[in-house]
């Protein structure tokens, strides 16, 4: 069944199309705006994420003892912050769904986009693929020297690397489906912070 | 069956909830304004959009095989499906070789467009709707109203009225952000036990074999993620040739949607994770057919933003459910005409043509021209009443010589007899809430006959 | 210049004075205006209800009746859209071709061709322009909301001549009235409730006279008006710019 629909749908699709095929558009018109880290922390902040410059992982560890009272469920990849959070790290046996209890998650992102305050991340920075969902708030660390102007920067930048899941990330889960009213913490992270690590 | 304008009389008789409606769409079209002028080269994003997916049209078949054969070695399988019953047919093969009883789903319009929920009930399967406002439409057993706000039609309270019916909130419950928090807790629950996900697909890239699921609330991410099987189902047309294409896609969704920059959650699936299954539904259903129909193949173009929707004037005046069909609007009214002729004939004719539409259409869609275009393919269908054809009929003899114009405007000095609007009577629907214009002593044409002609 | 006067069918029955002020307002300027007697009507009140396939003889009516002027000009934005996208099938090919590129709707007449820079008419009121969105959208006469494009108005530019004239300000600038054709009867009530609600804009900022290059969207505000017994009144531009 499912073979013939295939070749009925491509048969089909042959027969239809226009007859001659158009070109793709050059996609570099778009310049981007040039603006980096200012118009980055404006964007991010306009999503509902809270941005802090920092010169080193100190003030990030006195943010999150602070904020976060029990470090069992604190959870990251980063080894380096293994004083105040355990590793997130995931063998084939372990079920994901231990993780609904997760308080807090520290991760590490690759890029950032300044037209829209995103973060781009891919699965082996994620520890799991659910985490930065599953997790109460999140935490992502960012390299101020690693923010593109805009999306088509970013899937420059991006290539053609391999990964077996990516995502974007622009905010605190949300949603405004009742009346269009704004609220944060709908399924995933009730919050996201942005650690903007300082160039030295 | 009662038609748009039925159902839009209906709606209109509570005049205050036609505000409300009107008012908080305008809102979001007023962000998107907005936020798409904050972009400098949005027009030229708006051209590029659309001559990629021209592009896509015209090699859709050559995209979907590779797409396929890098879907494939990334180890995600991959199924085709000729119509909706075909669709829902696998993905409930899918859930019983899965030994699934239950479901969670985020927003897809495409199983919409199936009515899957209604077909996986019938057989045992039990879905859950994720997305809040798809969770709300289904909790009080409607449809959405809206692709992308599907609950819009709704207000805080009657939502309240729904949450303590089935979550069992505090009666009279009616803030947003209270409500909101019940169906988080509600849904973890769902998320955290059902063993199947299924997503819809925004854009599918050919180069890649990878697709990309965009969501505010995270809740596609919760159900794939966690869940054993992964069914994504998608219509063919969601094709783009590359992944770089998304660096256009992706900046003029959320814009045109929202008026957001840029979603929450862009995920790009590649790979299933070990010992998980992700499965892609390749859909037609009716899409090679507008691909054969010149007029309106570029229809397929559509990213589902819902912008035109929240232009429309008609549409935020007459809600979604007027439209009758899964995709209400301007785009659904030149959608829904090629599935079923003769069931949405009235569709392209549920607009002024004001052309709006088309202006905000990020991919560049020309939605009015081809609302004027189904009009003519209907009434040459036959689709219509006969009375109305001999109407037309009378009505083109009369314009057609300035002899026969001059006698009817002389007979009646109501020349437009022809036009419904230009009778002066009760049963005349432009009199219900309309005064007629005052009939002058004389038309243009006489007055200039004596003062110019001959009076010159 | 010979200028044929395309005068719509409705605007010659129920609103001569528009067709009058338009003549005058041209003769002003010494343009050699006539208006074909003949003329009948542009055709598209069947080809929006989905009878284009029945305009063929009203098509060739308007071909015999514009054919050798060097420009036609209407009242109308609306009509002269459909003369410029939908007039075709005469076997007049040439003179076709050339009506549909030289047919203007009056405002953009004045400044695009006339280039009309100061204008005599007086019209001491507050106003509120309807923007019709045959005229702007179709034909450009203004800038749109929903594009990223630089801000302009041919009948803004013309009004702003006019001495005493207080344009005021929409909360939505250019929204559809409703009326639509037949849309106004077959879907009255959405379209008596978007014409309600581009009436109270206008009087919510208070206009004392909406105007619009299109006599069709203003019969369609005027008679809500007259319903409410509104002390508002509709007058359509050339008029205005004919005032005084």
């Amino acid at each position: 069944m499912a073979i013939d629909s295939r070749e009925i749908i491509l048969k089909g699709i042959l027969e239809h199309k226009p007859k001659s095929i158009t070109t793709l558009p050059d996609l570099n018109f778009s310049k981007g705006s040039g603006e980096g880290l200012h118009k980055f922390i404006a964007s991010a902040s306009f999503n509902g994420s809270k941005v802090y410059r920092i010169s080193g992982l100190t003030e990030l560890r006195k943010y999150v003892r602070e904020n976060f009272s029990s470090s069992d469920k604190i959870l990251t990849t980063i080894a380096a912050l293994n004083d105040i959070a355990k590793q997130a790290e995931f063998s084939e046996q372990d079920d994901p769904h231990d993780l609904e209890d997760v308080d807090l998650t520290i991760l590490k992102a690759q890029l950032g986009v300044a037209e829209n305050g995103a973060l781009w991340l891919t699965e082996e920075l994620l520890g799991h693929r659910v985490l930065p969902f599953i997790t109460q708030h999140l935490i992502l660390i960012l390299n101020e020297n690693e923010i593109v102007s805009s999306m088509n920067d970013a899937y420059q930048k991006i290539g053609d690397q391999d990964y077996n899941y990516g995502v974007f990330i622009s905010g605190p889960s949300k949603t405004a489906d009742i009346e269009q009213s704004l609220v944060i913490g709908a399924h995933g992270a009730r919050s996201l912070g942005i650690f903007m690590m300082q160039e030295n | 069956m009662k038609d748009h304008a039925a159902l839009a009389d209906i709606f209109n008789r509570d005049e205050e909830r036609v505000s409300w409606h009107d008012d908080t769409l305008w809102f979001v079209r007023e962000k998107r304004d907005k936020v798409s002028k904050d972009i400098e080269d949005w027009e030229q994003l708006r051209n590029a959009a659309s001559q990629i997916k021209d592009n896509v049209l015209s090699a859709l078949d050559r995209y979907l095989i590779q797409f396929e054969k890098n879907a494939l070695k990334n180890g995600v399988i991959v199924h085709w499906a000729a119509d909706a019953l075909e669709h829902n047919r696998i993905v409930l093969s899918l859930l019983k070789k899965a030994e699934v009883k239950s479901m969670v789903k985020s927003k897809s319009m495409l199983t919409e467009e199936c009515h899957l929920n209604e077909f996986l009930i019938e057989n045992g399967i039990e879905v859950i709707d994720t997305d809040l406002g798809e969770r709300i439409v289904q909790l009080a057993n409607e449809a959405p109203s809206h692709i992308v706000l599907p609950c819009i039609h709704k207000k805080k309270e009657e939502i309240g009225e729904i949450f303590h019916e089935f979550l069992g909130t505090p009666k009279g419950l009616s803030d947003p952000q209270q409500l909101t928090e019940a169906a988080r807790q509600d849904l973890r629950e769902k998320f955290l036990t059902r063993k199947a996900a299924l997503t819809g697909v925004n854009f599918a890239i050919a180069e890649t074999g990878e697709f990309v699921v965009c969501t505010n609330e995270g809740n596609a991410d919760m159900g794939a993620h966690l869940a054993d099987i992964h069914i994504a189902s998608m219509g063919f047309e969601k094709i783009i040739p590359e992944r770089k294409h998304l660096g256009v896609f992706l900046r003029l969704l959320a814009r045109s949607a929202t008026g957001q920059p840029i979603t929450t959650y862009s995920s790009h699936f590649k790979r299933p994770l070990k010992n998980k299954e992700i499965h892609i539904v390749i859909v037609d259903n009716g899409r090679t057919i507008q691909l054969g129909r010149e007029d309106f193949r570029n229809s397929l173009k559509c990213i589902r933003c819902g912008a035109c929707m929240n232009t429309c004037p008609v549409y935020r005046r007459s809600g979604g459910h007027s439209y009758h069909t899964a995709i209400a609007g301007p785009i659904g009214s030149i959608l829904a005409p090629n599935l079923d002729m003769e069931k949405y004939k009235d569709l392209p004719f549920a607009s002024t043509l004001c052309g709006s539409c088309t202006n905000v259409c990020p991919v560049k869609i020309d939605i009015h021209q081809q609302l004027y275009k189904w009009r003519q393919v209907i009434v040459q269908s036959g689709y219509t009443d006969t009375s109305k054809t001999i109407a037309m009929k009378g009505m083109a003899f009369t314009l057609s010589s300035s002899r026969i114009f001059d006698f009817a405007g002389k007979s009646m000095r109501l020349t437009l007899k022809y036009i419904p609007f230009a009778i002066n009577n009760q049963l005349n629907p432009w009199y219900k809430n309309r005064e007629m214009p005052e009939v002058p002593k004389e038309s243009f044409k006489k007055w200039y006959h004596q003062n110019r002609k001959n009076g010159n | 210049m010979r200028v044929g006067l395309f005068i719509p069918c409705y605007i010659d029955q129920f609103y001569p004075q528009v067709g009058i002020a338009t003549l005058q307002l041209l003769e002003k300027f010494g343009v050699e205006v006539s208006y074909p007697e003949k003329q009948t009507c542009c055709g598209q009140p069947l080809a929006n209800s989905g009878y284009e396939h029945l305009t063929q003889p009203i098509n060739n009516c308007f071909v015999e009746n514009f054919t050798g002027f060097d420009y036609v000009v209407s009242p109308s934005g609306s009509c002269v859209l459909h003369i410029k996208e939908h007039l075709y099938g005469t076997d007049k090919v040439d003179e076709t071709r050339q009506i549909k590129e030289n047919v203007y709707e009056l405002v953009e007449f004045l400044t695009d061709v006339l280039k009309i820079e100061d204008l005599t008419a007086s019209f001491p009121y507050k106003v509120g322009l309807h923007q019709s969105c045959h005229g702007q959208r179709g034909l450009r006469l203004a800038s749109m909301s929903e594009l990223n494009e630089a801000p302009f108005s041919k009948p803004e530019t013309l009004l702003k001549m006019v001495k005493g004239l207080n344009l005021i300000e929409l909360k939505r600038k250019d929204e559809c009235c409703g009326f639509g054709g037949t849309f106004c009867v077959t879907e009255e009530a959405v379209s008596f409730k978007m014409g309600k609600d581009r009436v109270k804009d206008h009087t919510d900022h208070d206009a004392e006279y909406i105007t619009a290059a299109d006599m069709s969207c203003l019969m369609h505000m005027e008679g809500i008006l007259k319903r409410a017994n509104s002390k508002v009144k509709v007058i359509h531009i050339a008029e205005i710019l004919n005032a005084g």
